[in-house]
């Protein structure tokens, strides 16, 4: 199966889109990481480095779309979020102003650059913004479509994406992307898998193991986790003891959480969250830290059949 | 300038300074000190020199205002409603439940603000985004931005001035209200920003400094500020507290509001200065 990183479709979709919207972009020297290099090579005069100040770029942006057209701005995940959350919160999201907070390199999949740069909160910080949107693109197809489906959203995004090439999952040519639609991958009647992000290809893995099993999952792909389809939450979890969520970001505060607060108020169910546990990631080759996470489809099949048994 | 503007403009900015000194006492709560000292220079902008409509605040072509020390926001809505964004009589109602006029600046519910402000350090970035695009796409107007002295303790300051001087926005000018306290005490106790003159002309600005409360210093600063080829700092010399005699240079006056007797005796004091100009 072809891998293309999210952050990949990222720049492509930009630089396509150059042409088609006028729209500005924003980096803080990690252009040629986050991709937004290739529309800064073609569209110099609506890209502008901010050097290495997350905190002013989220703020610069603000002024920059105060002025009447979408900003675009990149950097790691860590520090777009992390470092310039307050500037994103009153900067940006108390004006709603249309910024879009494009990260790449969230999570453990960053691989050897270790915990520093490995955020597992982001989206939970995010989504505790008010008004705040946040998509997680599930493949490389779906990340190019995201792009402009958020450009032609008025307000605040934020976009997660992955420095590591993953499955691509949907054909480009006849993909749509629905903002705010869960999209159920595979239906199966006896329990429900929400993923979010590159753990949808792990997931749909994951469920061939449990076929093998006797266990007939579905799988949800949850690429908008805020505001999040609550009707797909409560109708996929109908009939279902146990629904599990998988997510590459901490149990706490992200796709877990989220889907937790619908089936508490709508639904109540056993819900196991699968994710990072409450720690902090480390170095090592992106594929290894995320199996020693249990986020690879053995180690979630593995924990699924767990759970269901006892 | 004629002596007959000088007088106008003193008079507005007097007006202003009562106007905001009755919603902090409405409100019980608001930050009188750093209002008063800014007021001279925001009625100078909205009332001398800014290109703006309060007809049509949104017009594209205005000329833009960020005050980063947005909690000098009781002048900045005085004068606003003064030049005619807005009903004075709203502004009776700072702070209050349901008021449009929050406690620090919210561009969406106020006619006339540019950028939402508050959180120290972010609106003159935002003064820098709004420069940028202009410079970009030759939009036709200028940016104006106003930061504390205090202010300039956060390190996102010199974020932006290292950015606006990369970027040569020219047609970017910044106020420094350098009323020398901030609410702990004396700024160069606190933590001391050292030079302003040395601080910016290092990171490439055209700098000048000024009497902030004398509008003839204040004309002839923006208008050298038109001149240059990078983004110009004016820092204005200011008493905290300007016109009320018990508040000026007084910290203790930063973000406290009067009780009635004081009220009343500041009230007395601005309007005697009006007096004198009639």
């Amino acid at each position: 199966m072809e891998k293309i990183a999210t952050r990949t479709a990222y720049g492509n979709a930009l630089k396509d889109l150059g042409n088609k919207y006028n729209f500005y972009v924003m980096d803080a020297d990690l252009s040629s990481s986050t991709q937004t290099a290739v529309f800064g090579k073609s569209f110099p005069e609506r890209f502008a480095n901010c050097g290495i100040a997350e905190g002013n770029m989220a703020s610069v942006a603000a002024g920059i779309a105060s002025t009447g057209v979408p900003v675009f701005i990149s950097s790691f995940a860590m520090f777009a979020t992390g470092r310039a959350f307050e500037q994103i919160r009153n900067s940006i999201a108390y004006p709603k102003l249309n910024v879009k907070v494009c990260a790449s390199h969230a999570g453990v999949s960053v691989g050897e650059d270790g915990a520093t740069h490995q955020c597992v909160e982001d989206i939970s910080l995010m989504r505790s913004i008010p008004g705040m949107t946040v998509i997680v693109p599930a493949d490389a197809t779906e990340a190019y479509a995201a792009v402009e489906a958020i450009m032609n959203y008025n307000g605040p995004v934020y976009l997660r994406l992955a420095r590591l090439a993953t499955p691509v999952l949907f054909e480009k040519d006849n993909y749509k992307f629905e903002f705010g639609k869960a999209v159920a991958l595979k239906e199966g009647k006896d329990t429900t898998i929400f993923a979010t992000g590159m753990m949808v290809s792990e997931s749909l893995e994951a469920a061939k193991i449990l076929e093998k099993h006797g266990i007939d999952a579905s799988v949800i792909n949850i690429h908008t986790i805020k505001p999040i389809d609550r009707e797909a939450v409560v109708k996929h979890s109908d009939g279902k003891k146990r629904i599990f969520t998988v997510e590459e970001h901490s149990i706490i505060g992200g796709l877990g959480d989220a889907v937790s607060e619908v089936i508490v108020s709508e639904s109540p169910r056993f819900i196991t969250k699968i994710g990072i546990n409450d720690v902090f990631g480390e170095s090592g080759k992106a594929l290894e830290v995320l199996e020693k996470h249990g986020l690879c489809a053995e180690k979630i099949a593995e924990r699924i059949i767990a759970e269901l048994k006892g | 300038m004629t002596n007959k503007k000088l007088s106008e403009l003193k008079k507005i900015s007097l007006n202003a300074k009562l106007l905001a000194l009755e919603g902090i006492y409405n409100a019980q709560s608001g930050h009188p000190g750093g209002s008063l000292s800014a007021t001279d220079v925001l009625t100078y902008l909205y009332f001398e020199k800014m290109n703006i409509n309060p007809a049509d605040p949104d017009m594209k072509k205005r000329d833009r205002f960020v005050l980063s020390k947005g909690h000098a926001c009781p002048a900045l809505y005085s004068v606003l409603a003064l030049r005619g964004f807005f009903d004075t009589a709203e502004l009776k109602d700072l702070r209050k439940l349901g008021s449009m006029l929050q406690g620090h600046p919210s561009m969406h519910e106020i006619p006339g603000i540019d950028m939402s402000t508050g959180s120290l350090g972010q609106g003159f970035s935002a003064a820098c985004g709004i420069a940028l695009r202009e410079k970009r796409e030759k939009l036709g107007f200028r940016t104006y931005a106003m930061i504390g002295d205090g202010e300039s303790q956060e390190g996102q300051i010199w974020e932006a001035s290292m950015f606006a001087s990369h970027y040569k926005l020219s047609k970017l000018t910044l106020f420094v209200d350098f009323n020398k306290l901030q609410i702990d005490g004396e700024i160069k106790k606190v933590m001391n920003p050292g030079k302003f003159e040395d601080k910016f002309a290092a990171f490439g600005w055209h700098v000048q400094t000024i009497n902030g409360h004398s509008f003839k210093e204040i004309e002839k600063a923006v208008e050298n500020a038109e001149k240059s080829n990078q983004p110009s700092v004016i820092i204005c010399k200011t008493v905290k507290g300007k016109g009320v005699s018990f508040m000026e240079n007084n910290a203790g006056w930063h973000g406290k509001a009067p009780k009635a007797e004081e009220y009343e005796k500041a009230v007395a004091e601005l309007k005697t200065q009006l007096d004198a100009l009639s």
